[in-house]
């Protein structure tokens, strides 16, 4: 890791470990949308969003039209680049690195490696430390979002399960990374080298995990966040913030909808104000169950 | 001789949880505030780094943005981070739409001045009022001050650019030093509070006198 300062560094460093995690930190308390062009992005920047996600089409599309899903066409990333003044963030396919240092080239502020793409290798992830630009990846537990750090994620997002409008894997991820971080902490020294090997992730973030008591890096919920409680309740299990996919463009009134949910994510801890942010949003995305979901239309599944 | 000041960060959205601990480490009562009456309690306030249009955007919905205009006009000290010194800024060089400030120095900001994420950086710098070695700066799609007025004085430069500034009550730096674990600029703050607190003492003191 590159992040401490040297004494003579008068020369500015870019890329820092220090640089790409606090970028995250910025966005803390906040909302990340999907959006597929630059006026969705407007009305996103307009509802208080703290960063927007390009991409071609959104997850509840992607498992419509079926087929691979890839990176976005680079006009239309940067059309997004010049529409907004807040961060934009673009998808990359799992260990498609070219895709990524494609990304990095066209001035995105953050990469997101994701499994709502088709996976482009089955065993390896891109190399992030190899970048400057900050990674995001999604995990379903603690090793996997231990193993993505090792390869230098920045920001960890639960996985959830993207396009289904049901918050319910969103919530078993999440609730399974924190329950394995606390389980961590009541581990003596001896017991964590076992538990490093039994969550396939190394030994130094184990332990530094179950120092600090949480991630080394922020971590938000995705995959399933259709509403203002649905965010708050992802708030309240202890996500730092929120990523909306196909929740508010594939809503009835996603302007008046992508405010609410910023309100109710920012007072996640109010249901006065949940409340009232929930009242008149019109019709809501229709949504997936998602133990109907054949396995292999789980996106969740695809990471390694 | 006086009590500890309570000191708030703003927390409508941002690298708040940093802030917290940073006052805390200064010797401050740090506390979260999201609400007006909230706000009315703190003797110093914290406006941190994170996205300015969302926070600017949240406290006029939530009704902060008047009365911390109102106390910071009042002398309430307050220190912004990145987003927070665009919110403290009584110009912003190129606002979204209907982006509104707190103000308290008189500057004008331009926003994600330094560039984007790729162009982040870390760099040390000089922060006049800070004793010993230069601060580690994390500068995260920074902005820097075009120009300042003629009540504030400018207490860091990098590469040519205005990074730090102190107007009366009201501190402002482009960089994080809440990411750093170097809490000299939060002490520099929180002397801040305590050198207001002990006027305001002074001046009550004497009021009852005459």
């Amino acid at each position: 890791m590159s992040s401490t300062l040297s004494n003579s560094a008068q020369t500015p460093e870019t890329g820092t470990a220090r640089v790409k995690r606090g970028m995250a930190e910025q966005l803390k308390g906040g909302v990340i949308m999907d959006v597929v062009n630059a006026e969705q992005a407007k009305i996103a920047e307009d509802a208080g969003a703290v960063a927007v996600m390009a991409l071609e089409r959104v997850p509840a599309d992607i498992r419509k039209d079926g087929g691979v899903a890839r990176m976005s066409d680079p006009d239309m990333i940067e059309g997004i680049i010049e529409a907004v003044s807040i961060p934009v963030m673009a998808k990359s396919r799992i260990g498609h690195f070219v895709e990524a240092q494609v990304l990095q080239s066209l001035g995105v502020d953050y990469i997101d490696e994701s499994e709502v793409l088709t996976p482009a290798d089955e065993v390896n992830h891109s190399d992030k430390w190899a970048f400057t630009t900050p990674f995001v990846c999604g995990a379903t537990n603690l090793g996997e979002a231990l193993r993505r750090i090792a390869e230098g994620a920045a920001m960890i997002r639960s996985k959830g399960e993207a396009g289904t409008g049901n918050v319910v894997e969103a919530v078993r991820h999440l609730r399974q990374i924190k329950n394995e971080i606390a389980r961590l902490r009541g581990y003596d020294n001896n017991e964590l080298y076992a538990a490093a090997k039994d969550l396939r992730a190394p030994y130094e973030l184990v332990q530094e995990v179950a120092e600090l008591g949480k991630l080394p890096v922020v971590l938000f919920s995705a995959g399933g966040v259709a509403t203002p409680a649905d965010a708050a309740l992802m708030r309240q299990l202890g996500a730092e913030g929120v990523f909306v996919g196909s929740g508010i463009f594939k809503s009835g009134d996603p302007a008046k909808r992508a405010a609410a949910i910023v309100k109710a994510t920012t007072f996640y801890d109010d249901p006065k104000i949940i409340a009232d942010a929930s009242r008149n949003l019109g019709e809501a995305m229709v949504g997936i169950n998602c133990d109907t979901l054949p396995e292999a239309e789980r996106y969740a599944n695809r990471g390694w | 001789m006086y009590d500890t000041p309570v000191v708030g960060v703003l927390a409508l959205q941002g690298d708040v949880q940093e802030h917290l601990i940073a006052l805390a480490e200064a010797d401050a009562l740090a506390r979260p505030v999201r609400r007006p009456e909230e706000l009315a309690e703190v003797d110093g306030l914290i406006i941190p780094g994170g996205e300015s249009t969302t926070i600017s955007k949240l406290a006029v919905l939530f009704g902060v943005m008047e009365p911390l205009r109102a106390r910071v006009r009042a002398g309430l000290p307050v220190y912004g981070t990145c987003a927070g010194m665009i919110m403290l800024a009584d110009k912003i060089l190129d606002p979204r739409s209907g982006q509104e400030t707190v103000g308290g120095i008189d500057m004008i900001v331009r926003r994600n001045a330094f560039g984007r994420q790729n162009e982040s950086f870390e760099a040390a710098i000089d922060v006049k009022g800070v004793a010993g070695d230069p601060v580690e700066g994390v500068f995260i799609r920074a902005p820097w001050v075009e120009s300042v007025g003629a009540e504030a004085e400018v207490l860091a430069e990098h590469a040519g650019h205005i990074v730090a500034v102190r107007q009366g009550n009201a501190l402002a730096t482009s960089f994080h030093p809440e990411l750093t674990g170097d809490h000299r600029v939060h002490s520099l703050f929180v002397d801040m509070v305590r050198a207001h607190m002990a006027r305001a003492v002074g001046a009550d003191r004497t009021a009852e006198s005459l």
